[in-house]
C-alpha cells in the first residue's frame, strides 16, 4: 500500500468545548461576508466525487452518522405512542446482532427530536440513556407567533427536560437587512435557554440567498447560538450541500476569529446513507475531525436510518438488504 | 483496525480504484504500445518503457518512431484525405461514432489515464475523460454543419499533431476532433511518457468506421516529433512547451506549412478585496494544484489585493493542509504523482534555487511526488514569478488598485489564461478586457468546453482550440494562390526628373513627417526613366520609432468601433477628393493605367472595412455551466505589414483598411519599386483624424526591414504580402516572441473579409458564471 499523506491533525482531543457565549454584532464583519453562489455550488457539485469511504471505513462512518443523529419526529399526528417507538429505536437503532458483529454495541442516534408537547414522553422514555430530548421552539416551523410566546415556549420547554432547544429565526429580519433585530432576537432566546444547547433554525430555503445564509448565521453565533441549523424540514428546499458548504465556512470563520466551536445541523432530505458520507467528509475536510462529534454536529433526519440500516447489513452479509429487516422506529 | 477504531479515528481509509482491466488490457496487447498506421497496427517495438509514476512499474514498452515510419504514416493519411473531405454528414456519424465508444470505454480510459500519467483518478474520470468525449460529440455537430454552414472552406489536408503529457487523452481529443471534423487526416504522436490511452483509441477508431489512414498514431519521442514537424504535412499542430515550440516555429518557417502552437503559462489568479475569499481559495486548489499543476493554463500566479493578503494566504495554508496526497488510483486522492522523475528534479530546483519569499509546503509521499507548495511575498522581479514551474506550486504577491492588479498580471511573457475574483461586477467586467490572456475566467478558474475558445497571445502560443474559431486552424479559404511576380524596378541614366521641383519624401512616423535615420533614399523612376521623386530608405531604427509610435497610440485598440468607422470613411472620403491625383501617380510610377481602378478598389475597400468596424461581434457560446463564456474579438494589438509591392496604392491599402477597422496599429512598409503613392497618402492620413502613431509607413527594402519586424517584442503580428522573399525570414525570426504571422511565400491571393477579420483579431473567451 502506498504511503498516502493525511492532513495535519490541529484539533487536540476536549473532554469539554468551552460553550459559545457569543458576541457583540459586529455589523462590518456581517456585510463583508461574501457568498459567490455559482462558485460555492460548483464546488459542491464535485464534493461527493472527491472522498470515497470504502468497506469497514464506510461501516465505521455509518455508525457515526447514527450516532450524529437527531432522531425527528414533527408530524401533527405525532402520540405518545409514536415517539416511545422513536424512543425505542434511538436506544437501539441498529439491530443487536448487526452492532455485535461490528463490535459496535451501544450505538445510539445522538439525540431525539420532537414539538414540546412531546417532550415529557421523550424524556421519560430515554430515562436512563445519555440520549438528550431536542424541541424545536418558538412556534415552529414559521416562528411567527407573538415573540413573548416564543419565549415563553422555550422556557416551558426546558422545564419539561430538554436539553436542546431548536428555534426558528424570523426570516423577516435576514431579507430586511434587520441584522439588528436577528441579533436581539437571537441573543434573548439564548438567554431563555439557560444551560440547554441553542440550535438556531435559519430555514435557508427561505433566506433567498447564500449571501443571506451566511450573514444570517454569523450573526446568530454573534448572538450565542450553539448550533446552526439549515432547515425546519417543512421548507420546500431543506439541507443542501451548497448551503451546507456556505454555513460551514461560516463557522469556520467564526472559529478562526473568537477560537469559539459552534455545531453545525443540516436537517431536511438527508435521506441517503452515501448522502450522510458526503456530508461527513465535508465536514472533516473543511471544519476538522473535531465537529464529528455530536455536540458539533447533527443530522436532522427521519428516513436516513433505515437506508443506513440497510447498508450496514450489506456491508455485514455482503447481501443487499431490504426494509422489512429492520424495526421502525 | 476495527470499525470502533475507524468510528473514533474516522479516518478515510483506502479506496483503490481497481486497474486490472487496464493492465489487462495492456498483456493482451503484447505489452507495447506502438504505431496505428493506415487503419492497422504497425511497428511494435519495445524500443524505451513508460511506466506509472505513482509507482515507477513499467507499463509497457513504447516504439520509438523512425523518420520511415512518420513518413509513412504521413503517405497513409494523404491517401486517404480526398475521399474522407467529401461528406461533412458521414464524418459527423463516425466522430458520433467515436463518441459513443469513448463514452462505452470511459472507465477504462479513465483507469489507464491514471496508470500513465499519475493523475488522480478523480480528475481522469470527472473532468479528463468527459471532456474529450464533449469534444467529440461537439466536433460531431461541426462536420455534420460544414458543408452547409461554411461553403466557402476547404480542409487544409494531412495534419501533424504532437500532443503533451499532461493531458494525453484530452489533447488527442482537442486535435483529433475538429481535424476530422473539417475533412482532414491527422498523424498523431502522443507524449512520449504517455502514450496508453491513445492505444485505446486507435482500436475505438477501428470499432467507429474510422477509414484506414484518417487517423494514424505514431509513438516516440522528441526525435519522432521532430520528423513529423518535417515530413510532408500541411499543418502543424503542437501543445508543449513553449521552448519547443518556438523550434517548431523555426523548423516550419517558410514551408507553407500552417503552425497552431498552444504553449505555456504563467496564468495570474487575481482576487480583489470584495471576492468571497473562500470560493477563491477554493478555486485556487483547482487552479494549481489540479493536475499537479502541471496545467498550461494552471493560475499559478496568485495576485491579492494587500487588506485581505493575510487572511487570504492563512486561509489557503489551512487548504493545503487538507489536501490528500497519494496513490493516483485512489479516489480520495487531491493530488497524484508528477509525470516523470525528470519533471519533478525540474520543479525541485527550480523551488530549491529560489530564495525570496516565504515557502509553505504540505508533506509529500516518497516517490515522484512533490508537495504543494505556496510561496507569498515574491515580487515581478523573481524568478518564480516569471518562470514556469510546471508543478504544484504557487507563487503570491500582493497589489493595492485594480490598476495595478492589471500591471503586475500582464508583466510577463506569457498570455494563457487569468482568473478574476470579485463579487462587483463592474470591477470584474472591467478587468477582464484588460489582461492580456486568451481567456479569462471571472470567479472561477480551469473551465474548458468544447464550445468556448482555447488558446493564448504571446509566448503562451496561437490559434484557437474549440468552438467555431477553433475550426479556422482546420481549414482554408476555397480557392487557390497565384504566384506573385516581382514588379520590374524602372531605373534611368541621366536621372531627368520629371518634376523639376525635387521632392523626397520622408517616412511618417507617430503622426509626423520623419527623415530616415540612414539618411539615405533612393531615387524613384518611371517607365521612361525620368526621375519622379525620391523615397527614404527606412532602417531597423525607424521600425523601432515606428514600433514605439505604435505602442503610445494604444489609445486606438480601445476606441468604438463607431469612431473607427467614421475615421476609415473619412479617410475613404479624402482619398475620393483627390482620386485623380493618386490615378495618375500609379500610373505613373507603374507606367500601366490601372491607376484609376486602383484608387476606385481602394475607396471601397475602406468604405467596406468602414463598415465592418463596429460589426465584427463577439459571441455568447453555449457553454454547460449557469452562466455565459463570451468571445470577445480583441485587437492583435501593433501589425507590422510589408505589403504587396506590385500595388503601389491597394497594396497599402488592403492590409491598412482591416487592421485599423479591428482596432489594430499599423506599421507598413510601402512597395518598394512603387513607393510614392504610400508616401502621398501621408497627406490624406493627416487630413483625416487618424490619431498620431495608429499608421506609420516606412519604404525601404522590405528585405532588409522584415527580420527586425520579425523579431521585435513589441510588435505584435507580422503580415507580408510581399514580392521579396521574405516568408521564412519572418517566421523564423518570429520564433523569438512567438507573435502570430501571416506571409504570402511570394504568392497572391484574394482572402475573404472572414480571413482579414480572423488575422487582425484574437478571441478572447470571457467565462463570467452567474447565480443568486
Amino acid at each position: 500500500m502506498m504511503q498516502t499523506t493525511t492532513p495535519t491533525q490541529t484539533h487536540l482531543p476536549q473532554v469539554q468545548e468551552p460553550r459559545n457565549d457569543g458576541m457583540p454584532l459586529d455589523l462590518s464583519w456581517v456585510r463583508s461576508v461574501q457568498a459567490n453562489t455559482s462558485a460555492i455550488e460548483r464546488r459542491a457539485v464535485t464534493l461527493p466525487g472527491r472522498r470515497s469511504v470504502k468497506k469497514d471505513h464506510q461501516a465505521a462512518w455509518l455508525c457515526k452518522a447514527i450516532s450524529l443523529m437527531d432522531l425527528t419526529t414533527l408530524s401533527g399526528d405525532d402520540t405518545e405512542g409514536r415517539v416511545r417507538r422513536l424512543c425505542a429505536k434511538a436506544r437501539q437503532p441498529v439491530r443487536a446482532d448487526l452492532l455485535q458483529t461490528l463490535g459496535m454495541e451501544g450505538l445510539t442516534t445522538g439525540a431525539i427530536c420532537v414539538y414540546h408537547d412531546m417532550v415529557p414522553t421523550a424524556v421519560d422514555a430515554l430515562r436512563g440513556t445519555s440520549i438528550p430530548v431536542a424541541a424545536v421552539s418558538t412556534g415552529f416551523p414559521a416562528g411567527l407567533s407573538p415573540f413573548h410566546l416564543r419565549i415563553a415556549e422555550i422556557g416551558e420547554s426546558v422545564a419539561a427536560g430538554a436539553e436542546e432547544i431548536d428555534i426558528v429565526i424570523t426570516r423577516r429580519h435576514v431579507l430586511q437587512g434587520n441584522w439588528q433585530a436577528l441579533y436581539d432576537e437571537m441573543a434573548e432566546m439564548r438567554r431563555t435557554c439557560g444551560t440547554a444547547h441553542v440550535k438556531a433554525i435559519l430555514a435557508t430555503g427561505e433566506l433567498g440567498s447564500l449571501r443571506n445564509v451566511a450573514r444570517a448565521s454569523l450573526v446568530c453565533m454573534m448572538a450565542g447560538a450553539d448550533f446552526i441549523k439549515t432547515s425546519t424540514g417543512k421548507e420546500s428546499v431543506n439541507a443542501t450541500l451548497p448551503v451546507t458548504l456556505t454555513m460551514i465556512r461560516a463557522i469556520r470563520d467564526y472559529y478562526m476569529r473568537t477560537g469559539l466551536r459552534v455545531g453545525y445541523k443540516p436537517a431536511g432530505g438527508i435521506s441517503k446513507a452515501k448522502d450522510a458520507l458526503v456530508y461527513l467528509s465535508m465536514i472533516k475536510d473543511e471544519l476538522g475531525d473535531r465537529w464529528l462529534q455530536p455536540d458539533l454536529f447533527r443530522f436532522g433526519a427521519s428516513s436516513l436510518l433505515g437506508d443506513i440500516e440497510r447498508q450496514l447489513e450489506h456491508h455485514v452479509t455482503g447481501g443487499y438488504s431490504a426494509g422489512w429487516r429492520h424495526a421502525i422506529g | 483496525m476495527t470499525v470502533k477504531d475507524i468510528f473514533d479515528t474516522m479516518d478515510y481509509g483506502p479506496a483503490p480504484e481497481d486497474a486490472s482491466d487496464a493492465r489487462a488490457w495492456i498483456e493482451a496487447r503484447g505489452g507495447i504500445a506502438g504505431h496505428f498506421i493506415g487503419g492497422t497496427w504497425d511497428a511494435m517495438r519495445a524500443d524505451f518503457d513508460t511506466t506509472n509514476p505513482a509507482t515507477g512499474e513499467r507499463l509497457a514498452g513504447v516504439t520509438k518512431g523512425t523518420e520511415a515510419e512518420v513518413e509513412k504514416a504521413v503517405t497513409a493519411a494523404r491517401k486517404a484525405q480526398t475521399k474522407w473531405a467529401k461528406n461533412g454528414k458521414t464524418r459527423a456519424r463516425v466522430l458520433y461514432a467515436i463518441a459513443r465508444l469513448m463514452q462505452k470505454n470511459a472507465r477504462l480510459l479513465a483507469v489507464m489515464e491514471t496508470l500513465d500519467t499519475g493523475k488522480p483518478i478523480r480528475e481522469a474520470r470527472d473532468i479528463d475523460v468527459p471532456l474529450a468525449i464533449r469534444h467529440f460529440y461537439h466536433h460531431a455537430g461541426f462536420a455534420q454543419l460544414m458543408d452547409d454552414e461554411m461553403p466557402d472552406v476547404e480542409p487544409l489536408g494531412v495534419c501533424g499533431q504532437i500532443i503533451p503529457w499532461n493531458f494525453p487523452l484530452l489533447m488527442l481529443a482537442w486535435k483529433i476532433a475538429p481535424a476530422l471534423a473539417m475533412g482532414n487526416t491527422v498523424v498523431l504522436k502522443p507524449a512520449e511518457y504517455t502514450p496508453m490511452t491513445a492505444m485505446i483509441f486507435a482500436e475505438i477508431c477501428t470499432q467507429a468506421g474510422v477509414p484506414p489512414g484518417v487517423v494514424n498514431i505514431v509513438t516516440g519521442d522528441g526525435e519522432t516529433g521532430a520528423a513529423l514537424v518535417n515530413a510532408n504535412v500541411d499543418k502543424i499542430a503542437f501543445t508543449g512547451s513553449t521552448a519547443v515550440g518556438r523550434l517548431i516555429r523555426e523548423q516550419t518557417a517558410g514551408t507553407g506549412k500552417a503552425l497552431s502552437l498552444e504553449l505555456g503559462g504563467k496564468s495570474p489568479y487575481i482576487v480583489f478585496e470584495d471576492a468571497d475569499i473562500d470560493s477563491a481559495v477554493e478555486g485556487l486548489v483547482d487552479a494549481i494544484w489540479f493536475n499537479g499543476g502541471q496545467v498550461c493554463c494552471a493560475g499559478s500566479r496568485l495576485l491579492v489585493q494587500e487588506g485581505i493578503a493575510e487572511t487570504f494566504y492563512a486561509k489557503l495554508k489551512a487548504h493545503m493542509d487538507a489536501l490528500r496526497m497519494g496513490d493516483p488510483l485512489d479516489k480520495c486522492i487531491d493530488v497524484g504523482a508528477i509525470v516523470d522523475p525528470s519533471q519533478l528534479d525540474r520543479i525541485s530546483s527550480m523551488v530549491a534555487q529560489n530564495t525570496a519569499g516565504d515557502t509553505y509546503q504540505c508533506g509529500a509521499p516518497d516517490g515522484c511526488f512533490y508537495p504543494p507548495t505556496l510561496i507569498t511575498g515574491l515580487a515581478p522581479s523573481d524568478t518564480l514569478m516569471q518562470e514556469e514551474i510546471f508543478g504544484p506550486v504557487l507563487v503570491a504577491t500582493t497589489f493595492r488598485t485594480p490598476a495595478e492588479a492589471v500591471e503586475v498580471a500582464n508583466n510577463t511573457r506569457y498570455g494563457l489564461a487569468a482568473s478574476v475574483w470579485s463579487e462587483n461586477i463592474n470591477l470584474a467586467l472591467d478587468i477582464a478586457p484588460k489582461l492580456v490572456s486568451g481567456i479569462v475566467w471571472i470567479n472561477g478558474t480551469n473551465m474548458m468546453d468544447a464550445a468556448a475558445g482555447f488558446g493564448g497571445v504571446r509566448e503562451s502560443g496561437f490559434g484557437r482550440e474549440g468552438g467555431w474559431e477553433g475550426l479556422q486552424g482546420y481549414t482554408k479559404p476555397r480557392g487557390k494562390p497565384t504566384p506573385l511576380k516581382t514588379p520590374v524596378t524602372f531605373t534611368s541614366d541621366d536621372g531627368t526628373p520629371a518634376d523639376p521641383l525635387d521632392r523626397t519624401a520622408k517616412l511618417y512616423i507617430g503622426g509626423k513627417q520623419a527623415r530616415p535615420d540612414g539618411g539615405y533614399s533612393q531615387p524613384v523612376f518611371n517607365k521612361s526613366g525620368q526621375l519622379l521623386g525620391h523615397a527614404s530608405i527606412a532602417n531597423r531604427k525607424d521600425l523601432r520609432n515606428a514600433a514605439e509610435a505604435m505602442a503610445a497610440a494604444k489609445g486606438w485598440s480601445k476606441t468604438s468601433g463607431h469612431l473607427r468607422a467614421q475615421i476609415l470613411y473619412y479617410i475613404g472620403e479624402n482619398l475620393s477628393a483627390r482620386a485623380d491625383e493618386f490615378a495618375t501617380r500609379i500610373n505613373a510610377l507603374t507606367g500601366g493605367r490601372n491607376g484609376k481602378a486602383e484608387v476606385e478598389t481602394a475607396i471601397d475597400h475602406l468604405f467596406t472595412w468602414a463598415a465592418w468596424a463596429d460589426k465584427h461581434d463577439g459571441a455568447a457560446k453555449g457553454v454547460p455551466i449557469r452562466g455565459v463564456a463570451l468571445a470577445m474579438n480583441e485587437p492583435i494589438g501593433s501589425i507590422g505589414v510589408l505589403t504587396d509591392d506590385t500595388r503601389p496604392l491597394m497594396g497599402l491599402i488592403e492590409p491598412l483598411a482591416p487592421a485599423l477597422a479591428m482596432g489594430n496599429r499599423l506599421t507598413a512598409v510601402a512597395s518598394h519599386p512603387f513607393p510614392l503613392a504610400a508616401t502621398d497618402f501621408y497627406q490624406i492620413l493627416e487630413t483625416s483624424d487618424v490619431p498620431p502613431g495608429v499608421v506609420n509607413i516606412l519604404t525601404g527594402a522590405h528585405g532588409d526591414l522584415a527580420p527586425h519586424m520579425a523579431a521585435h517584442a513589441n510588435i505584435d503580428a507580422v503580415w507580408s504580402f510581399s514580392t521579396s522573399d521574405v516568408s521564412k525570414v519572418i517566421e523564423a525570426r518570429s520564433a523569438v516572441t512567438l507573435k502570430r504571422t501571416w506571409v504570402n511565400n511570394g504568392t497572391h491571393r484574394s482572402w475573404p473579409s472572414a480571413t482579414w477579420r480572423a488575422q487582425a483579431t484574437e478571441v478572447k473567451t470571457i467565462w463570467i458564471p452567474y447565480g443568486e
